[in-house]
C-alpha cells in the first residue's frame, strides 16, 4: 500500500529511537509463572461455572438430557417471547428446529439490517471458564460469525459440561488466537452512571446458558 | 453535514495543578460524585482481588513480561509487524500525534467516508483524534457510554475508564435531552434519569450509527507480538458493534501495549478486569489476527504511535510507567484524585498514573517543560496507595520523587537557593561529631525566641524579613532544649552523676 510504503521513515526512526532509549542494555529478571494454572483440586468446575454466571444477572439452567435440554430451551425462549431464531450452520444444533420458533439459518450470511431484526440467536461455544463465568466464542460451526451473537438482543447459549476448564490459564491453553474470539461474560452490561451496574446495553440484552451433561 | 462537525474542547492551555485543583475543589457536586464513586469501586475490586489466592504472583508476572516487552520493545514490534501483515492487516508507524491523525483522515478518506464509530481508547483521545477527523470535515462518533457523555456535554474526561464520572445521573439526563437530537436519533421525551432508562437511551441513539458506519477507529489493550492477535476489552458491546460491523477498522496503539506471547494473556486478562471494574471478568473482550474472510471487517489498519514513548523508555526510572494497562485503580485508590478530580491534572491521563506519565511523555527529561506539567510530579502525597493498588507494580511514588528531582535539578542556577544553603549546612554539620555539637549549641541559641515551648515568629525588624521569617510565619518549630543530649551525656556521665 502506498501510504504504508511513505511511512517507513517513520519506521526506522521509531525503531533507532527505542533501541537509543535502550542504550543502558536493561536486564528485566525472567518471568515466575508461579500462579495457579489449574483448578483447585476437587473443584466442582461446572457447579462453578454456573453459580459466577448467574452472578453476572445470566440465566443458567442444568439440563440432563436431550428431552431435558429441549424441553427447557422451548421454555426459555417462550417466556422471552421469542418468535424468529438465528443460527449458524453448525449440525450440533439441529434439534434447535424442534423447538417450534421459525429458525434463520446464517447462510448466505445476514446483513447486519436483517440480523437486527431478528429477537435472539442460539449457539453453542468453543468453551467456558468457571472461576469467571466466562463463555469463549471463536466462530466455530456451532457458534457462527461475530455479529451473529451480537445485533439480536436475546443470545441462548449452549455449553457442554465437557466444554468447561477450570481457570483462564486453562482456556488460553486450549484457544487457537489464529481464529476470531468473543469472551462472554454476562450480558452486556455498564457502570459509566454513577458506577451503578446496568445489564444491557448494546450487545445481547438476555444471556441464557444452558448447560447439559 | 461536513461544514457542522463540532470540535472538542482539549486540556491545552489548563492552569497548574495547584491552581486548578483549588477551582475543583469549590465544586461541591463533583466532589460528592467522585466519593460516591470512587469508593464504590474500591470496594468491588477489594472483594474481587481477595478472591484470588495468587494475585500478587499475577503482579510479579505482570511486572515481568512488561518489563521484558519493554527491554526487547524494538524487536517485539518487528515481530508484531510482520504477524499482522502476514494475517492480512496493513501496518503503519506514526512518530507523533500529527501523523497519527494523518493516517487516519487519509484512510478515512480513501474510503470517502464523513463518519467513523470509535471505541474508546486512550491513544486517541492523547493524540486529539476527533479533532483532527473534525478538522477535515469527519464526524467521530464515541461509542462508549461515559465518552458519549462527555463528548456530548462538550466536555473533558476526567478518569480513565469512567471519562464521565465526575456527573451524576441528573446531570447526564440533561445533557441527553439536551444533545442527542442535535447529532442523531433524540433522546426519548420523558426520559427519566434511572441508569437503565440512560443506557437504554444510549442504546437507541448509537444504533443507526453502528449499523451505517463503513469504518471504525479502536485503540487497543494488548497486542501479541508472536501472532499479531489484538485484544479489547471493553463491557457494553460498542466495541464488539465496532470491531465487528464496519468493513474498515484502524487500530491506534502505543508502542508498549504489546506482550510477546499468547499465553501472557493468561495473566493479563486476570489482572486487568479485577482491577479496572472490579469485575472477575468485563462483560466483553474481543480478539483478532489481522483480517478473516467473511467475519468482521476486510481491512485492518494498525496504528503504531510512539509520541514520546520513546522518551520514556529511556529514563530508567521512569521507564516503568510504561507498563501501564490503563485499568484505573491507581485513580480509584488516590486521596488526591478522589478530592479534585480529574481536570485538574490537565491531561487526558489523570491521576497518580498521569502525575507520572503525562510529564514524561511531554519529555520532562529531555527539555524544560511548561508550569502546568511541572506541577504535576508534586500533585501526590506520597501515600504509596497507588503502588499497592497497580497490577503491574508501578511504583508511582518512586517515580514521582524521582520526576521532582528532575525538575528541581533543571532549575539550580548559578547561585543556590536559601533551602539548598540549608542542606549544605546540614550536610557540614553532620560530617564531624564536634560540628554537629557546635551546631547543636547553636541551637539552643535559638531557643531563645521559644514561647511554650515553640518557635514561631521570629521577632526580626522588617527589612531582614527573608526565607528564615518567612518559614516561622506560618509555622512552629518545636524549640531545641537548652542542653543537647550530647552535652547532658558527658556533663552527667550518661545519667549516673544526675
Amino acid at each position: 500500500m502506498e501510504r504504508y510504503e511513505a511511512n517507513r521513515e517513520a519506521r526506522t526512526v521509531i525503531l533507532d529511537r527505542l533501541r537509543t532509549a535502550l542504550d543502558d542494555r536493561p536486564k528485566p529478571p525472567p518471568v515466575r509463572r508461579a500462579y495457579r494454572r489449574e483448578r483447585p483440586a476437587g473443584l466442582d468446575v461446572v457447579g462453578r461455572f454456573a453459580e459466577r454466571v448467574a452472578d453476572y444477572e445470566a440465566t443458567v439452567l442444568r439440563v440432563y438430557d436431550a428431552q431435558d435440554l429441549l424441553s427447557a430451551a422451548s421454555d426459555l425462549l417462550r417466556e422471552a417471547g421469542v418468535s424468529r431464531l438465528a443460527v449458524p450452520t453448525g449440525s450440533r444444533l439441529a434439534w434447535l428446529t424442534r423447538l417450534g420458533v421459525e429458525l434463520v439459518v446464517d447462510s448466505p450470511p445476514l446483513d447486519n439490517d436483517a440480523l437486527g431484526e431478528i429477537d435472539a440467536v442460539a449457539t453453542g461455544c468453543a468453551l467456558a471458564i468457571a472461576e469467571t463465568g466466562t463463555i469463549v466464542l471463536d466462530t466455530g460451526p456451532d457458534q457462527g460469525r461475530r455479529a451473529l451473537t451480537l445485533l439480536p438482543d436475546y443470545h441462548l447459549c449452549v455449553v457442554r459440561a465437557d466444554q468447561v476448564v477450570g481457570t483462564v490459564p486453562e482456556a488460553v491453553a486450549r484457544l487457537n488466537p489464529r481464529r476470531p474470539q468473543t469472551w462472554i461474560s454476562g450480558p452486556s452490561a455498564t457502570s459509566d452512571i454513577e458506577l451503578e451496574r446496568v445489564e444491557g446495553v448494546h450487545g445481547p440484552r438476555t444471556l441464557h446458558v444452558l448447560l447439559t451433561g | 453535514m461536513t461544514t457542522s462537525v463540532r470540535r472538542e474542547p482539549t486540556f491545552v492551555g489548563m492552569p497548574p495543578f495547584p491552581e486548578a485543583a483549588h477551582a475543583e475543589l469549590a465544586n461541591d457536586v463533583q466532589r460528592a460524585n467522585l466519593r460516591a464513586a470512587t469508593h464504590t469501586i474500591r470496594a468491588k475490586r477489594d472483594a474481587v482481588v481477595a478472591e484470588v489466592p495468587d494475585w500478587e504472583l499475577l503482579r510479579r508476572a505482570g511486572e515481568a513480561i512488561k518489563d521484558d516487552v519493554l527491554a526487547g520493545l524494538p524487536g517485539y514490534l518487528e515481530r508484531l509487524e510482520v504477524a499482522v501483515r502476514a494475517a492480512g492487516g496493513v501496518v503503519h508507524w506514526a512518530r507523533d500525534a500529527a501523523e497519527a491523525n494523518t493516517i487516519v483522515v487519509a484512510i478515512a478518506r480513501a474510503k470517502g467516508v464523513d463518519e467513523v464509530v470509535k471505541v474508546k481508547s486512550m491513544a486517541t483521545e492523547e493524540i486529539e483524534l476527533n479533532n483532527a477527523l473534525a478538522r477535515a470535515g469527519i464526524h467521530a462518533w464515541e461509542t462508549d457510554l461515559a465518552q458519549l457523555i462527555v463528548q456530548l456535554g462538550e466536555d473533558l474526561p476526567s478518569h480513565i475508564l469512567v471519562p464521565a464520572i465526575h456527573r451524576n445521573r441528573a446531570e447526564i439526563r440533561e445533557i441527553f435531552v439536551r444533545e442527542m437530537g442535535r447529532f442523531g436519533r433524540p433522546a426519548p421525551e420523558r426520559l427519566s434519569d434511572e441508569p437503565g432508562a440512560l443506557a437504554a437511551a444510549a442504546r437507541r441513539h448509537l444504533r443507526e450509527k453502528f449499523l451505517r458506519a463503513k469504518v471504525a477507529v479502536s485503540g487497543g489493550n494488548f497486542a501479541i507480538a508472536d501472532t499479531g492477535t489484538v485484544c479489547v476489552v471493553e463491557s457494553e458491546g460498542n466495541g464488539r458493534m465496532c470491531l465487528t460491523l464496519p468493513e474498515t477498522l484502524i487500530t491506534v496503539l502505543g508502542v508498549e501495549k504489546l506482550l510477546p506471547t499468547w499465553s501472557d494473556l493468561e495473566v493479563f486478562l486476570q489482572l486487568l478486569p479485577r482491577s479496572a471494574t472490579g469485575e472477575r471478568m468485563n462483560p466483553y473482550t474481543s480478539m483478532w489476527t489481522g483480517v478473516t474472510p467473511g467475519d468482521g471487517p476486510q481491512e485492518f489498519h494498525l496504528i503504531l504511535l510512539d509520541n514520546g514513548r520513546s522518551d520514556v523508555l529511556a529514563d530508567p526510572v521512569g521507564r516503568q510507567a510504561l507498563r501501564c494497562i490503563r485499568c484505573s485503580a491507581c485513580l480509584n485508590v488516590c486521596p488526591v484524585y478522589e478530592r479534585t478530580g480529574g481536570h485538574a491534572y490537565g491531561s487526558v491521563y489523570p491521576g497518580p498514573i498521569g502525575a507520572i506519565l503525562t510529564p514524561q511523555l511531554r519529555g520532562i527529561a529531555a527539555h524544560r517543560v511548561d508550569a502546568q506539567t511541572a506541577s504535576l510530579p508534586f500533585a501526590s502525597s506520597l501515600c504509596g496507595a497507588c503502588f499497592d493498588a497497580c497490577p503491574v507494580r508501578i511504583d508511582i511514588p518512586e517515580v514521582l520523587v524521582h520526576l521532582r528531582a528532575q525538575l528541581v535539578d533543571g532549575e539550580r542556577g548559578p547561585r543556590d537557593r536559601a533551602e539548598e544553603v540549608g542542606m549544605k549546612a546540614v550536610r557540614w554539620a553532620f560530617e564531624k561529631p564536634w560540628r554537629i555539637g557546635f551546631a547543636q549549641h547553636v541551637a539552643g541559641v535559638g531557643g531563645r525566641f521559644a514561647r511554650h515551648g515553640v518557635i514561631g515568629r521570629v521577632p526580626l525588624p522588617k527589612r531582614f524579613t527573608g526565607p528564615v521569617s518567612a518559614w516561622f510565619a506560618d509555622r512552629d518549630a518545636p524549640a531545641p532544649p537548652a542542653e543537647s543530649f550530647r552535652s547532658w551525656y558527658k556533663r552527667t556521665d550518661g545519667g549516673q552523676e544526675e
